[in-house]
């Protein structure tokens, strides 16, 4: 039962995915968390997390992981867990897949496609909507549990963003600071 | 040569920290180096790519793989890019569970969650610099975010709607 619904979600995410890895965590969120249950919001945060330090696209990392957490949640053993993970990670690759070789006979065509470059001009600006709707789902009791929490964002939000310190560093430093703070 | 595609995805898959644009200088660096594209060709495929659905990485590696060597050049590139996350993000899966109680990685996590958040936060900004959005522009962002975060919205429907949004706007409103 669980894993046709992880393959319909994960599909679902594989065709609407538009935007990259960040565009999409609000896709797997509103499905992954609100619609089905499958993980709490804190397992996703702490997924997202895992996904960013830990080499490789965050689509697949965290395809991989909620696929293993959320057959985990529902009580299956480890081996289920890893087919659930494999599913995952297989269903958001195929929709893109298939479209690829669609694409790849009639290349050119669809280089200079203007129906195409026209429904991006929509799609740009709209993809930072996403992106934005994301972080502020997650903006909650669960993640921000007193003022250190905000000062934390605060510092974060300022030195990626004005300083460009590096995301992973952030994290780790946002580690190490949890440590002595809490 | 299959030999060959599947390592040197394989590395770039288990080398690039930070997702699908951090991976792209490698991949250009390999298949140019390699003479399976020339620069051209690939800066061709990247900019089909990036109108794709799905994940950037894998997307990429398909294409590149299907010019190289057809349907079977495909599922070897994707499968190279696939491999060492799924096998990296399964040993922490595994181990996390276990160290999730421990009372050192929960104070660790309760720092890391509000960076995390901020960390998603940021790109929005930069965003809106690079793709040049204007004033006229801002309410798609903003009602797309409004309508997720506080009406409940399924992003699909976004999407949808600013696809469709988009070609109404090319082909109705600006030719008249």
């Amino acid at each position: 039962m669980i894993f046709w619904q992880l393959l319909w979600v994960y599909l679902k995410i594989g065709v609407f995915g538009f935007g990259g890895g960040y565009a999409m965590l609000s896709l797997i969120q509103d499905d992954v968390v609100n619609n089905y249950h499958f993980i709490s919001l804190q397992e996703f945060t702490d997924i997202v997390a895992i996904s960013q330090m830990t080499p490789g696209p965050i689509g697949i990392n965290s395809a991989t992981y909620i696929g293993y957490t959320a057959v985990q949640n529902a009580g299956y053993s480890p081996l289920f867990c890893v087919f659930g993970s494999a599913l995952t990670s297989f269903a958001v690759c195929l929709p893109s897949f298939i479209l690829i070789l669609i694409i790849s006979v009639a290349f050119n065509r669809f280089k200079n496609n203007r129906f195409i470059s026209s429904a991006f001009t929509g799609l740009r600006p709209a993809t930072v909507g996403l992106i934005a709707s994301a972080a502020l789902m997650l903006m909650n009791t669960e993640n921000f549990i007193d003022y250190k929490s905000y000062l934390l964002f605060g510092v974060a939000f300022v030195m990626v963003l004005k300083f460009k310190v590096h995301p992973i560093l952030t994290i780790l430093l946002a580690g190490a600071a949890g440590l002595i703070l809490y | 040569m299959y030999w060959t595609l599947f390592l040197t995805f394989l590395r770039i898959g288990a080398f690039t920290i930070g997702g699908g644009y951090a991976m792209l200088p490698l991949i250009e660096r390999e298949v140019v180096k390699h003479k399976w594209l020339s620069k051209e060709e690939f800066f061709d495929v990247f900019a089909v790519t990036q109108s794709l659905p799905g994940v950037f990485a894998v997307n990429i590696s398909v294409f590149v793989g299907y010019r190289i060597r057809g349907i079977r050049g495909s599922l070897i590139c994707a499968l190279g890019t696939i491999l060492p996350s799924f096998i990296i993000i399964l040993a922490i899966a595994l181990f996390f569970t276990q160290a999730r109680q421990n009372s050192w990685v929960e104070k660790i996590f309760k720092g890391l969650r509000p960076a995390v958040v901020a960390l998603i936060a940021a790109p929005c900004v930069s965003a809106i610099k690079s793709m040049k959005i204007t004033l006229q522009m801002a309410w798609i962002p903003l009602l797309s975010a409004g309508l997720i975060w506080l009406v409940g919205v399924s992003p699909i429907w976004i999407i949808l709607a600013a696809g469709f949004g988009g070609i109404t706007y090319e082909y109705i409103i600006k030719r008249k």
